[in-house]
């Protein structure tokens, strides 16, 4: 489970957000409605620091749902309404004295379809440091860039041609760059849906490798439909089901001792 | 076993009949829709080469003009007859005794007064004006003399252009033979020719057909037309920008959405009378200015531009913007940045067919007064002026003979406008067109 890491120290970022003691984000009974369509209920999960949380679950399970609630990227969505609480740092995301512009420059999040902008690679990465000002000048812009892109592990491939359209990427190339777009920002959370699902496996696995990476210095949460990338990549796992999270544990004894008929009836393919 | 093998294999054979009995009627089907649409295209290609080759094959001569050579003496006693060079005094001299005398001359053996007045009638009344400006541009000529091209009268013109059939007999037709005569002997003299029609392109209207230009209609149609973008395009675009992205989806904003997509299929007239209302009656804006016949046709663009906003903006795809949001952008950044690049190409394009009817539009302004006769280029929005459209309408009105072609040659340079209008609109796109 737990694969041999050697890793050149100069990769580290000398400032960490990862607390490994205790619940980066945690979730108190919060509820979700589209309309009249309860999609979460009462969910009540932490996700700790410094670790790949990952959700699994059929299709409509309330796993997406739920992710986007830990940046609020619900809100954008029309006759959605979220209820309960959820604190990052101990502070309640929720509070109508957090800024929301705020919160997402601190949680960052990679989409299930790669979605790259029509701009240039550089563009594409500078885009979060430039919104958000956090360059003073072109010097350090083209810093960011460049170790963002070199912690995605797209450096190498693009260095040449940071002029040329992100979109002109391939598929796994496109799903680093949204990657290294996110971690440009340098935000403490970075939130995965399905990142790998319209990847080929060569790509997922590139992708898997990278999280692993990323784990030193980011607190991860990732949706997957895949078990085998839950077992791979996460520490942590919750199963969620109708809506319902019905269990969360280590990755380990999820898989190997779940505690619940519902969440061994999905990892061992009964249904899904 | 063997039973299963052959009912798949009758079952098979079945649907193979069954495929190859309809396989006929539906390429049938095909070829026929493929028929009536090639015959729709013919048709279309055919009526529209017809429409241009009569706009063409009528309206061509008014870009030349039959000019007559005169001698003109630029008499002291004439121009200036005291003597003190005062251009006020100067610019109301009898200059149409210049070129009457200058014809004149010519023909020196008509002497009733009555068959003069038919001579100096060859000439346009226009001439006193040209020699006019040419002696206040250039005083030096006071007490010269030289030859000068005068435009001649819409009838030689169109005698001259073959319009008027000369193998007429002489009561059926404008032009009397004695006429004819001197026509034929100026033109032997080589002081009668056609030459390219610049007035027509330099000058106002008139009611002399020789003398009428479109460029008073042009420079109308200009401001109007600046006036119409600078509103609508940034008020159109907002809109669609607020109803699309900001404005909550209820009831109020299903309102305004019907209400918009209703103003769309108005009759334009009504924004005329909406118009002349508002703007003449009730703020007192000037009539027949460029400013309200561009707040007009503003009022009747704006739908159009808005509903071809939104439905670009629409379709730029969602993930652009949960990209945008993801990374912190607020929602006016993402709007800026990322979702109008992506539907500008789309909101061009409507723009541009929305100006493309709006500098076509009559209806609207004549209620609001840019029908009236107007000689002055205007020079501002607040002079009265008209434009392209109503000048084609008012020339199409008048009974002079001569006027036909200038209304023709006035379509072609609408549609000249249009063209170049649909063009860059073709351009845009194709440069601002970015693929994801």
């Amino acid at each position: 489970m737990e694969k041999a890491k050697v890793r050149d120290a100069r990769e580290m970022t000398p400032e960490t957000h990862v607390d490994k003691t205790g619940a980066k984000i945690r979730a108190i009974a919060t509820n979700v409605h589209y309309g009249d369509k309860h999609a979460l209920k009462d969910v009540t999960l932490d996700i700790r620091a410094g670790e790949v949380t990952a959700f699994i679950g059929p299709s409509g399970c309330g796993k997406s749902t739920f992710l986007r609630c830990l940046n609020r990227m619900n809100d954008t969505i029309e006759g959605c309404r979220v209820s309960g609480t959820v604190t990052m740092d101990g502070e309640d995301i929720y509070d109508p004295r957090i800024d929301v512009v705020q919160l997402r420059a601190r949680v960052g999040m990679v989409f299930q379809k790669p979605n790259p902008f029509p701009k240039s690679i550089y563009d594409n990465v500078a885009y979060g440091p430039r919104i958000h000002g956090l360059a003073a000048n072109k010097d350090e812009l083209d810093e960011i860039v460049v170790t963002s892109l070199e912690k995605a592990g797209l450096l190498a491939e693009v260095k040449d041609r940071m002029e040329a359209p992100g979109t002109g990427l391939s598929g796994g190339q496109q799903q680093r760059l949204c990657i290294a777009r996110a971690i440009a920002v340098n935000p403490e959370v970075i939130l995965m849906d399905e990142p790998c699902s319209a990847l080929d496996p060569i790509a997922t696995a590139k992708i898997e490798e990278l999280i692993d990476e990323l784990r030193e210095n980011y607190t991860i949460v990732i949706v997957t439909h895949s078990m085998q990338q839950a077992a791979r990549v996460s520490q942590r796992t919750a199963f969620f089901h109708l809506g319902e999270l019905i269990e969360v544990g280590d990755t380990e004894q999820i898989f190997t001792n779940p505690g619940h008929k519902l969440t061994q009836g999905y990892i061992t393919g009964r249904f899904g | 076993m063997s039973e299963m093998t052959a009912s798949a294999v009758t079952g098979g054979q079945r649907t193979r009949e069954l495929v190859a009995a309809g396989i006929g009627r539906r390429y049938r089907a095909e070829k026929r829709f493929r028929a009536f649409g090639l015959i729709a295209i013919v048709s279309a290609l055919a009526f529209m080469a017809l429409l241009f080759a009569n706009i063409i094959g009528k309206g061509y001569g008014a870009f030349v003009q039959t000019e007559i050579r005169l001698p003109i003496s630029y008499e002291v006693a004439v121009v200036d007859p005291d003597g003190t060079r005062d251009p006020e005094a100067m610019l109301r001299a009898n200059y149409g005794k210049l070129y009457r005398d200058g014809i004149q001359s010519l023909f020196p053996e008509v002497d009733s007064r009555q068959e003069r007045r038919v001579l100096n009638s060859l000439i346009s009344s226009g001439a006193t004006f040209e020699i006019r400006d040419a002696v206040m541009a250039n005083p030096s000529l006071i007490g010269k003399s030289g030859e000068v091209w005068v435009p001649a009268s819409d009838d030689v013109d169109m005698l001259v252009k073959g319009k008027i059939d000369r193998h007429l007999p002489e009561t059926a037709r404008r032009v009397t033979d004695r006429e004819i005569a001197w026509i034929d002997a100026l033109e032997a003299q080589g002081r009668l020719e056609t030459r390219f029609n610049w007035r027509f392109f330099t000058q106002g209207d008139s009611r002399e057909p020789e003398l009428a230009g479109i460029w008073g209609a042009v420079v109308g149609s200009f401001l109007t037309m600046a006036v119409t973008l600078a509103l609508s395009f940034p008020l159109g675009v907002a809109t669609a920008v607020y109803l699309e992205e900001f404005a909550p989806k209820n009831r109020w904003t299903d309102i305004i959405e019907v209400n918009i997509n209703n103003l769309a299929a108005i009759p334009s007239i009504v924004f005329g009378l909406l118009g002349l209302a508002v703007f003449l009656q009730f703020f007192g804006l000037p009539r027949s200015a460029p400013l309200v016949g561009g707040l007009v046709l503003t009022l009747m663009t704006l739908p159009t531009i808005i509903i071809a906003a939104r439905v670009s903006l629409k379709s730029v795809p969602p993930s652009i913007r949960e990209a945008a949001l993801g990374l912190g952008a607020s929602k006016m950044q993402m709007v800026t940045n990322d979702v109008l690049p992506l539907a500008m190409p789309g909101i061009l394009t409507g723009t541009i067919i929305g100006m493309g009817r709006a500098l076509g539009e009559t209806a609207p302004l004549l209620m609001i007064g840019m029908v009236a006769f107007i000689v002055d280029i205007p020079g501002g929005f607040r002079e009265p002026a008209t434009v392209l459209p109503v000048q084609i309408y008012i020339w199409a009105d008048s009974a002079e003979r001569a006027f036909v072609e200038r209304t023709s040659a006035a379509i072609m340079v609408l549609l000249f406008f249009l063209i170049a209008m649909n063009a860059t609109a073709v351009f845009l796109r194709s440069k601002f067109e970015r693929r994801w």
